[in-house]
C-alpha cells in the first residue's frame, strides 16, 4: 500500500451519508421491528388469556364466599321446651314455635304473606330439628332471646345470586314459585340476608344433596398434613441426595445413570406416581386409603426430583473458589460443604423446595388413585396424629369432587375452592420470591 | 541442567523443606507434569514461572494435595515434606493442608465477617482454647497479612465487602492463621492493581522469615523481585531451576532464555 491510497480509499466504496439507509440496513431494521412485534403479540396474547382466566375464576368463584341466611329473633322458655318435648312430633312442635316467631317478625314489619310449614322446610330445611338440637346442647340459653341464623337452601341462595329466577324454576318438592313471594317478603323485612360465608372456609364437605353446607376447611387441613409429610420427607432426602451426588459421588457410569434417571423422573406423569402409590403403599404396605399420609408419600415421590434438581443447581452455583478456600485452610470435605457451600446454597434450596411444594399442593391426578377424590370429608381429624391417618380430602381433590357433582350449587363451590387454592399457591410463591430476594448472592 | 541446579544448591545453606522427585501428573490421558524434580527450601521464596498451561499451577496444587479434589487427576512420584511422603496412604490431606497453606489466584474470602474468615482455620483445627486466644490469633494473623490497621475497627463487616487487594491480604491472613510451614500462592496478584501488588509482594518478603513460600506468577518482574529461587516450566517439563538471579541473567537452557526475553510463551 502506498501513502496515497491510504489517504483516499478508492476501493469502490462511495461516500454515503450515515442518515441514508442502504438496502441491507433497512432489511435488518425491518426484521428487528417484526421480531419485536411478534414478541409483543405473544405477550399480549398471554396476558389476555390470563385476564380471561382470572376474570372467569373470580366472577364464578366470588359468590361462593357469600351465603344467604334467615335470621330470626327467637326465645324459647323452659316451659315451652317441656311442652314441645312432651308432644308426639317433637320437631314439629319446635317448627311451629319458629313459624310463630317468624310470623311475629313479619307482622312487625307490616308485611302479610301466607306460608305453611312445608314452604319453610323448602326454604330452610328441617328447622325444628336444628332448634331442638341447639337447645338440647345449650340448655343455659333457655329463656334468653337468641338470633338464629339459618342457612337458606341452595336454590334460595341461587335466587339471590341470580342463578335461579321465577322463569326458570319448576314447582317441585325443592322449591315452588309461591315460595319466592315469601322470600321477597322476608327480604323486604330484612329477615333474609346475604352474609360472608365463613362455613365455606372453615367447614367440611357435605353430602351430594346439600351444596349450601359444603366447605373447604377440612380439605385444607388434609392438604396441610400432606404438605407436612412432603416437607418432612422430601427436603432432607432431596437435599442429602443432591449434596452426595454433587459434592461427594465419584463421576462414573453409575452416577451418570442415576443423574439421567432423576431428570427423567421429573418428567414422569403424576398419575404414574399415583398408581405406584396405590400398588406399594395401599395394596402392599396396607396403609389406610384416602389418608393424607399416603397422599403425602406419593407427592413426596413426585416432588423429590424437582427438589434434587433445584438443589443441585444451587449447589453448582456456589463458586468453586469457596470450596477451594475452605479446603485450603484444612477443612475436610464435609466441613467445606456444611460450613460454606450449604449456607450459600440455602436460599436456592428453599426456593426450589417451596416451588416443589406448591406444585405438589395443586396436584390432583395421583390423589385420584389413592382414594382422596370423591371422598366426602365430613369432618376434621380428631387430633394431630389422626390428621395423618384419618381419611380426608385435599384441596384440588375436593375441587374436582365438587366439579363432578350434579347440583349446580357445587359448581360455584368448585370455583370458590379454586380461588382458595390459588391464594395458597400465590402465598407460597411470594414467600419463595421474598426468600430469594433476601438471601440473593452474598459472595 | 540437573547438574547445574545441584551446583547452585550447594551455595545455599537453607535446609530442604519439600523434596519432589520424578513427579508425574495425569489429567485423564493427558500427561500434564513430566518428571519434575524440585527442592523447596525452608525460609525461601520459590517462584514458578512459565507460559499459560505449562503445569506450574498443577504442580503447586500437588504440594498440598488439592489435586485430590479433581476426579480425573492422578499424581505419581515422591513428595516429601520434612522427609515424610505426603501421598502416603496414612496421611490425611486435611492435616497436610493445615501445614501447607494456600492462597488462590482470585481473592476468595468466605462470605462471612472478616473475623470469621481468619478464625475459621484455627477453629476447625482447635488452635485456640478460648475466645481470648482466638482474638489474639486473629489479630496476629491480620497484622501479618498487613491488613490489621485497615480492618481493626470493622472486624464484623463482611470480608467480601473489602477491595480486591484487601481481600487478597485477608486471604493471606487466613492462610497464615493456621500456622502453616509452607505457603503456596497461586498467582496471588493477578487480580490486583500495582499498588495492591506491591503491598502483597512486601508481605511475601516478610513472610519469608517464618515460612517457606512457593509462588506461581506470570509476571517475570514479580518473580525477580520476590523470589530467591526460580523454576521455569514449559509444556509440563521443569526446564530450569536455580537461583533467581542466575535464571534471569544467565539462563542455561535456550528455552528459558527465549521465555524471559519474550520470544515464547
Amino acid at each position: 500500500m502506498t501513502d496515497t491510497s491510504m489517504q483516499t480509499p478508492e476501493t469502490g466504496r462511495q461516500a454515503v451519508s450515515l442518515t441514508a439507509y442502504d438496502a441491507r440496513t433497512r432489511k435488518r431494521a425491518k426484521a428487528e421491528k417484526r421480531f419485536r412485534a411478534y414478541g409483543i403479540v405473544a405477550i399480549a396474547t398471554g396476558l389476555f388469556f390470563l385476564i380471561v382466566l382470572f376474570a372467569s375464576i373470580l366472577s364464578e368463584g366470588i359468590p361462593a364466599f357469600t351465603r344467604t341466611v334467615v335470621s330470626v329473633d327467637f326465645t324459647l322458655t323452659q316451659q315451652e321446651q317441656e311442652e314441645a318435648e312432651s308432644t308426639l312430633f317433637k320437631t314439629k312442635a319446635y317448627s311451629d314455635l319458629f313459624i310463630a316467631a317468624l310470623n311475629k317478625e313479619l307482622d312487625e314489619s307490616g308485611l302479610q304473606v301466607d306460608f305453611d310449614e312445608a314452604a319453610i322446610e323448602r326454604l330452610l330445611g328441617k328447622v325444628g330439628g336444628t332448634i331442638r338440637t341447639f337447645y338440647a346442647d345449650n340448655p343455659d340459653k333457655l329463656g334468653e332471646p337468641i338470633e338464629f341464623d339459618l342457612a337458606a337452601s341452595s336454590r334460595v341462595d341461587g335466587y339471590f345470586k341470580g342463578r335461579v329466577s321465577r322463569d326458570t324454576i319448576q314447582d317441585s318438592r325443592f322449591l315452588q314459585k309461591s315460595d319466592l313471594d315469601l322470600v321477597d317478603a322476608l327480604k323486604e323485612a330484612g329477615i333474609i340476608k346475604q352474609v360472608f360465608n365463613w362455613p365455606f372456609i372453615t367447614g367440611a364437605d357435605s353430602g351430594v344433596d346439600n351444596p349450601g353446607g359444603a366447605g373447604i376447611g377440612a380439605s385444607v387441613v388434609g392438604s396441610f398434613f400432606m404438605m407436612l409429610v412432603v416437607l418432612a420427607l422430601s427436603l432432607p432426602i432431596g437435599v442429602a441426595a443432591s449434596i452426595y451426588l454433587e459434592e461427594f459421588a465419584p463421576q462414573n457410569k453409575f452416577t451418570d445413570l442415576i443423574e439421567v434417571n432423576i431428570s427423567n423422573l421429573a418428567a414422569v406423569p403424576s398419575i404414574v406416581f399415583g398408581i405406584l402409590g396405590l400398588a406399594v403403599f395401599i395394596q402392599f404396605m396396607h396403609l389406610p386409603q384416602s389418608a393424607p399420609l399416603v397422599g403425602g408419600l406419593v407427592l413426596t415421590l413426585m416432588t423429590l426430583p424437582t427438589i434434587i434438581i433445584s438443589t443441585r443447581a444451587s449447589l453448582k452455583a456456589v463458586p468453586p473458589s469457596i470450596r477451594d478456600a475452605a479446603l485450603g485452610v484444612g477443612a475436610s470435605k464435609m466441613q467445606a460443604v456444611f460450613h460454606h457451600v450449604l449456607p450459600l446454597a440455602a436460599p436456592g434450596i428453599l426456593t426450589g423446595t417451596i416451588i416443589g411444594l406448591a406444585q405438589a399442593l395443586g396436584e390432583t391426578a395421583p390423589l385420584l388413585l389413592i382414594g382422596m377424590v370423591g371422598f366426602v370429608a365430613r369432618g376434621y381429624p380428631d387430633g394431630f396424629l389422626a390428621g395423618f391417618t384419618e381419611p380426608n380430602s385435599a384441596m384440588p381433590a375436593q375441587i374436582y369432587t365438587w366439579a363432578a357433582r350434579a347440583d349446580v350449587g357445587f359448581y360455584e363451590k368448585a370455583w370458590g375452592g379454586i380461588i382458595i387454592l390459588l391464594i395458597f399457591l400465590l402465598t407460597m410463591n411470594i414467600i419463595a420470591i421474598i426468600l430469594r430476594r433476601r438471601f440473593e448472592r452474598r459472595w | 541442567m540437573n547438574d547445574m541446579s545441584r551446583v547452585e544448591r550447594q551455595v545455599d545453606t537453607n535446609e530442604i523443606k519439600l523434596e519432589c522427585r520424578d513427579c508425574q501428573v495425569f489429567y485423564g490421558d493427558t500427561h500434564a507434569i513430566k518428571d519434575v524434580n524440585v527442592d523447596i527450601e525452608d525460609k525461601t521464596v520459590t517462584a514458578f514461572i512459565g507460559p499459560s498451561g505449562c503445569g506450574k499451577s498443577t504442580f503447586l496444587r500437588c504440594l498440598n494435595r488439592m489435586n485430590d479434589t479433581i476426579d480425573v487427576a492422578r499424581v505419581q512420584g515422591s513428595f516429601k515434606l520434612d522427609g515424610e511422603d505426603i501421598y502416603d496412604k496414612r496421611v490425611d490431606p486435611v492435616q497436610l493442608r493445615a501445614k501447607v497453606g494456600m492462597v488462590f489466584q482470585k481473592p476468595n474470602p468466605f462470605p462471612k465477617s472478616i473475623y470469621d474468615n481468619v478464625a475459621y482455620g484455627p477453629r476447625i483445627h482447635g488452635l485456640a482454647k478460648n475466645k481470648a486466644e482466638l482474638d489474639e490469633i486473629v489479630e496476629k494473623s491480620l497484622r501479618r497479612g498487613a491488613i490489621w490497621e485497615e480492618v481493626k475497627d470493622r472486624l464484623d463487616a463482611p470480608g467480601t465487602g473489602l477491595s480486591g487487594g484487601q481481600q487478597q491480604r485477608l486471604c493471606i491472613a487466613r492462610a497464615v492463621a493456621t500456622e502453616p510451614e509452607v505457603l503456596l500462592m497461586d498467582e496471588p496478584c493477578s487480580a490486583l492493581d500495582p499498588i495492591a501488588t506491591a503491598q502483597v509482594e512486601e508481605l511475601i518478603d516478610e513472610l519469608r522469615a517464618q515460612y517457606s513460600v512457593v509462588i506461581v506468577t506470570h509476571s517475570m518482574q514479580q518473580a525477580a523481585r520476590v523470589s530467591q529461587k526460580t523454576a521455569f516450566f514449559h509444556l509440563g517439563n521443569l526446564v530450569e531451576f536455580g537461583e533467581t538471579g542466575q535464571i534471569f541473567t544467565n539462563p542455561v537452557d535456550p528455552r528459558t532464555e527465549s521465555y524471559i526475553t519474550g520470544r515464547i510463551g
